[in-house]
């Protein structure tokens, strides 16, 4: 890109958006919506043009070399500060497959989001800011590859979230604003630890050759950068590492959710608005198990195989338990929280099998959670604005009166569901043949596999409760959706479609970061188990 | 014509329903007259089949067409070599069969649904759907592979699903429809099972690829096991599509549904797709896998053949005959009698779809009546709809002359040489019992339906004949269930260009140590394989024993046959035993018979209520335990900050104002000496130089 700073301008493209919702007339709500749609669609189109220009051969994960539109540059530097030396961060932005998949989901549903958050008639001005704050807080997590500059742009997105879901919420939006803020921020401090401790561990090289403690994601990966004493140095014999692995990871699960740490979901789902519920599943879930295929995989290569049944263990727990629980759901959008819960399960089992086939699998999982769910969580939105209500017994037969809804409903649905021809298929496919290809997490494929027929029947089961039957009388005047609802509906649709006949245009986005990864991983489990002996 | 020229034809009969479905879908609602255009597809997807068909089977015979493309290539990857998701299209004799059969079929319930279906507020949207489940069942034909085999399968499902529900308005079609699909995903869970312990091994899903490989000696995790596995696995989905036992459960269900949907779907073609899809397969499975197979579909042909002898709605009579049937098909395969197992399926497509469209007629006529008990005396007043539903009554009984014979007969001869060969006598026996069973209900069916005197007069007297839209799909239908399109002498299959020249039987690329004996070949060398195309010869043990069983086994089922005939007419036409009183007599067998043998309570009882009360179960865990834990830890969290809050105010803070209160409090005492006065300072002074004097002593 000839030095013109993309990564920048897509992170912080939404702050000046900010800016300008601030700057603007308290009335003026309907330009402040258009201000923001501008910014997102700008944002998408920024995302295209990455695209265009992404090299598809290039690795990425822990080579410099290979990260694309890369931008670094001194942020901090305090030198000479007693025994630590030269304090720095780095301004250091990148992409690679991974994360290139991550700005293109985060683009489009932001602004699927926007379209959605156009009945919001609450202080319009300060929703839209926030919102928009969130935007940068969600791309500077997916571009960042300093952890300095990763967790704060992580705890950046918490602050307008909190008040997203806490003033524009529910009837219990306080409680589901605390619970959320309280349950992420635990997780950050445990991030934060293992942060610390990472930096006091390793030195990296500068281009002077003097050695300095680092932030650097890339440096961090390689275990000749581990000083002798450092406390996560892989040469410390202690389990220190192991501990600070599940620090990390429990701080990523509570993101994704994972089992036990789950029950935030729900009720965030449940109360925030719903272009926040669409953005809450559709990018904030992907944040956790993007930052441990990003960080805790190659940091601690060793310790991911060691445990790579455990994760896969709380991957399949995800799926049938998230299943179950969403079947006795009674609450519209809370089955559809809970479904989440079950489809990023697919992601943590795909992950745990550290195959190729199971990773693609699980980031082309992320990818295509992150649209369907969109989706669903839009559908949710359609019959509570028209009926302020979402209890599944309330409706019935709304096939006879809304037919082009129910179309909608039809493909999303079936994409849950996992019907072939449709994105979700080849996902989960994938994530099961990566996962029963290998022989430590076989069995758990195996029993995974129930949650195909567990997802179908409450994804069936909830078409048929709302859906068909008999019309219920009290919504014999209810709407069938208008043009921007359509339109909102459209591109989602569009690329679930497309995906499912043509995988390969997501895959081949894939390929080689995933390939770099296993590939990293497999040699570097040895190096980093050897220089521990 | 060329090799690449049947396959862009074949890609043509698979895309112009899709093509159909997609413009249905966008534009039926503004143009209703589109559904014609649906049906033209279909007419040239089968003129088309019939091309293909005549250049395939007519000079093609020994020669499979194999087309295919990458699909995903995901390069060089550890474990899996470079990894290919290839798609492609394989037309082989069966191939070329089914096409037809599928086309035909198709395009016929399309004329006559105009006709059925006239007047449905969704019109347009049954056609397209119907345009889906054609690509859909195309696609299963065509592929050479097993993951779009899956893929298309599914997608049958998700058809099947639709129009099972299409009349969702009423809670039994919606109920229909989603245990349909669900049932069947228990089946496909098996189906994809097999396909990944195959893709782990083999790190392809074509078919050939996958027998080159167990031909050569290289078993699925080197062990035996696991092949016979892998087979009962992928013998699962045909379980489940096929309505096999234990999952048979969904088809009688299914006929919520359009009667025509019931004929094209659930009847000739998508149900098959499981006996098509074992026919596809055979190569692999092993004699243990095959026994599992020969016994399933025994016991289900004979379970739901004793269920149709008491139903009394005229779709659920043909419904547990079509499971019945498929279950024949199923066995044949099990026991190696893999050409009649195939030829079973063709005609029974044939007669079957008849019998659902005539059912549909008289349906029609009585006003959507569906209940036999209400008909009667029917034959007057439809005739067409009467003679033809009488040549299919014929044909799936297995009298001479008529399609059915020919397939059923081989198939059964088939089943008495395995069981004199194996000692497996419970297949045959299954199968000669079924004969008896099948004549009897048909007949019953058809005596109770059409002849005697009309029992329900006002419907009677309302009904007459379809319109021809209607009848000349049936006349059609009823024409291929004469034998001569299949044999030339009515009594021997053998001779007949289907068995001699079309289906040969695939050679078994399992080691030798896992055939059956008699399908062992004698010298066979390890290690060459050959798939598809060339006939396995079975042991000279297997053909004489087949030999001696033609005739016997033949007249067996010649007497069977006229035996449920006549019991059928003794009963029902001349009335000597009244059916009542038999019913009374052995009340418990006709209510375990009336009432299904009770599956679908059994089913609801433990896997339905079990998994819901399990998924309420954990959902009350989830709140209350796991949130509980949550809470509890925030309660805490609030009882420690109240008590530190408490702490803080009175014991710190407390210092705090406490030093503040001592400080004042001395600040209020030693102000008392801040008068102001020069003289009590002085004195002050004075004092304490002498004080300071006393204690220091300098003297």
């Amino acid at each position: 890109m000839n030095g013109f700073p993309i990564l920048s301008v897509i992170t912080f493209l939404p702050i000046l958006g900010m800016i300008i919702v601030l700057s603007m007339p308290k009335e003026k709500n309907r330009e402040v919506k258009i201000a923001t749609l501008v910014i997102t669609i700008l944002q998408v189109i920024l995302a295209v043009i990455l695209l265009a220009n992404f090299n598809y051969s290039l690795g990425g994960i822990n080579d410099p070399k290979s990260f694309q539109f890369v931008e670094k540059f001194r942020w901090i530097e305090i030198p000479g500060i007693s025994w630590i030396g030269t304090f720095k961060v780095d301004y250091y932005l990148g992409v690679d497959g991974l994360s290139m998949a991550m700005v293109l989901l985060t683009a489009i549903v932001t602004f699927i989001a926007t379209l959605s958050s156009w009945t919001i008639n609450k202080s319009v001005k300060g929703y839209f800011a926030l919102f928009l704050l969130l935007d940068t807080a969600m791309m500077g997590v997916f571009v960042a590859l300093d952890f300095f500059l990763f967790y704060i742009f992580w705890e950046l997105m918490l602050l307008p979230m909190y008040f997203l879901i806490g003033i524009w919420g529910g009837p219990r939006k306080e409680y589901a604003a605390i619970k959320f803020f309280i349950y992420t921020l635990v997780g950050s401090v445990l991030m934060l630890l293992v942060m610390i401790g990472l930096y006091f561990s390793a030195k990296e090289t500068l281009a002077d050759g003097s050695q300095v403690y680092t932030f650097n994601l890339l440096a961090l990966m390689n275990p000749k950068n581990y000083t002798h004493t450092g406390l996560l140095s892989p040469l410390n014999a202690d389990n220190i590492r192991l501990i600070a692995y599940i620090g990390l990871f429990i701080g990523f699960a509570i993101k994704i959710p994972m089992f036990p740490f789950h029950t935030w979901l729900p009720d965030a789902h449940v109360e925030a608005p719903t272009p926040i519920s669409v953005i809450l599943a559709g990018v904030l879930l992907k944040m956790g198990t993007y930052g441990i295929l990003r960080i805790s995989y190659p940091i601690f290569p060793e310790i991911t195989r060691q445990l790579m049944w455990y994760i896969a263990l709380f991957g399949m727990i995800n799926i049938i338990y998230g299943a179950l629980v969403a079947l006795a759901q009674k609450d519209f959008k809370k089955l559809i929280a809970y479904s989440s819960v079950s489809h990023m399960g697919y992601v943590l089992l795909g992950m745990a099998s550290l195959s190729a086939v199971g990773i693609n699998g699980a980031i082309f999982q992320m990818f295509n959670h992150g649209t369907i769910t969109a989706m669903l969580f839009l559908i949710v939105g359609v019959v509570y604005d028209r009926a302020h209500t979402r209890g599944i017994y309330d409706f019935g037969g709304l096939a006879t009166q809304m037919p082009v809804y129910t179309g909608v409903v039809i493909v999303a649905f079936f994409a849950a569901i996992g019907l072939p021809s449709l994105s979700g298929f080849i996902s989960e496919a994938l994530v099961f043949f990566g996962a029963f290809a290998v022989t430590t997490t076989r069995t758990l494929a195996i029993i995974s596999t129930l949650g195909i027929l567990l997802g179908a029947a409450y994804m069936l089961w909830t078409l048929q409760r709302i859906y068909f039957g008999k019309l219920n009388e009290k919504w014999a005047n209810m709407k069938d959706l208008d043009l921007r609802e359509i339109v909102m509906f459209v591109p989602l649709m569009i690329i679930v479609i497309y995906l499912g006949i043509y995988p390969s245009a997501m895959l081949n986005l894939l390929h080689a970061s995933v390939a770099h990864l296993t590939n990293f991983m497999a040699q570097h489990a040895q190096s980093f188990l050897i220089s521990s002996l | 014509m060329s090799d690449i020229t049947l396959v862009n034809l074949s890609l043509i009969i698979l895309l112009l329903p899709i093509f159909g479905f997609t413009i249905l879908i966008f534009f039926g609602k503004r143009f209703p007259k589109l559904y014609l255009l649906e049906t033209t597809f279909l007419g040239i997807a089968f003129v088309l089949a019939a091309i293909i068909g005549f250049v395939k089977l007519g000079t093609l015979t020994e020669h499979t067409i194999i087309f295919q493309f990458t699909w995903i290539d995901f390069g060089k990857l550890p474990l899996f070599g470079h990894l290919k998701f290839i798609l492609g299209v394989k037309i082989d004799n069966l191939t070329a069969i089914m096409l037809l059969v599928v086309t035909l079929i198709s395009f016929l319930v399309h004329v006559y649904s105009i006709g059925y279906m006239h007047g449905d507020k969704r019109f347009s949207r049954y056609y397209a759907y119907l345009g889906l489940f054609s690509f859909s069942m195309l696609g299963i034909v065509l592929t050479h592979n097993l993951l779009t085999l899956y893929i298309f399968w599914e997608l049958v499902g998700l058809s099947s699903y639709l129009l099972i529900g299409f009349w969702f308005e009423k809670k039994s079609a919606a109920d229909a429809g989603k245990k349909a699909f669900l049932v069947n995903r228990v089946g496909d869970i098996g189906m994809f099972l097999g396909i990944l312990i195959l893709f782990t091994n083999y790190h392809t899903f074509t078919y050939d690829s996958i027998f080159a490989a167990i031909g050569a000696g290289h078993l699925p995790f080197n062990s035996p096991a696991w092949l016979t596995a892998a087979g009962i696995l992928l013998f699962m989905g045909a379980v489940g599509k096929s309505a096999q036992f234990p999952l048979h459960v969904w088809l009688p269900d299914a006929m919520e549904g359009p009667t025509p949907v019931s004929a094209l779907i659930h009847a000739a073609t998508m149900v098959a797709a499981g006996v098509y899809m074992v026919a596809r397969i055979f190569p692999m499975l092993t004699a243990d896998a095959l026994l599992v197979i020969a016994l399933v579909g025994g016991f289900t042909s004979f379970l739901a053949a004793t269920i149709a002898i008491t139903q009394n709605d005229i779709k659920k009579v043909l419904a547990y005959s079509t499971i019945s049937q498929l279950g024949y098909m199923v066995m044949a395969l099990g026991v190696g009698s893999y050409a009649y197992g195939f030829f079973h399926l063709v005609t029974h497509a044939w007669f079957k779809a008849l019998l659902f469209l005539g059912s549909g007629s008289v349906i029609q006529a009585m006003h959507h009546e569906q209940d036999i008990r209400q008909m009667g005396g029917l034959r007057k007043k439809m005739p067409i709809t009467y003679y033809t539903f009488l040549v299919a009554t014929l044909a799936i009984s297995g009298v001479p002359f008529f399609s059915g014979f020919l397939s059923k007969d081989g198939l059964l001869l088939g089943t008495y040489a395995f069981g004199s060969l194996t000692g497996h006598i419970l297949i045959p026996i299954f199968g000669f019992t079924v004969v008896v069973l099948t004549a009897f209900y048909m007949f019953r069916l058809v005596i109770i339906t059409f002849h005697g005197e009309p029992r329900n007069q006002e419907k009677y007297d309302h009904a007459k004949e379809s319109p021809k839209v209607m009848t000349i799909p049936l006349i059609v239908l009823a024409v291929l269930s004469f034998f001569f399109w299949y044999s030339p002498n009515p009594f021997s299959s053998e001779s007949g260009w289907f068995i001699s020249k079309w289906i040969p039987t695939p050679h078994s690329v399992v080691p030798e140590n896992m055939r059956f004996n008699f399908m062992k070949t004698a010298g066979e060398a390890a290690g060459h394989v050959q798939n598809g195309g060339e006939a396995i010869v079975h042991s000279p043990m297997y053909m004489e024993a087949l030999h001696h069983a033609h005739y016997p086994a033949m007249i067996l089922s010649i007497l069977l046959a006229a035996l449920g005939i006549f019991l059928a007419y003794w009963i029902y036409q001349w009335k000597k035993v009244d059916p009542d009183m038999l019913a009374d007599r052995f009340n418990w067998l006709y209510k375990f018979s009336l009432n299904k043998w009770y599956f679908d309570e059994l089913y609801h009882a433990t896997f339905v209520a079990g998994t819901v009360g399990l998924g309420k179960v954990l959902a009350w865990f989830d709140s209350n335990i796991v949130d509980g834990v949550v809470n509890g830890a925030a309660w805490v969290t609030r009882k420690v900050s109240q008590f530190s809050g408490a702490f803080d105010h009175y014991v710190v803070d407390g210092l705090v104002n406490f030093s503040a209160f001592a400080s004042g409090f001395l600040g209020l005492v030693l102000k008392k000496f801040q008068t102001g006065k020069v003289q009590t300072y002085v004195v002050f002074v004075v004092f304490s130089v002498l004080i300071l004097l006393l204690i220091f002593r300098p003297f």
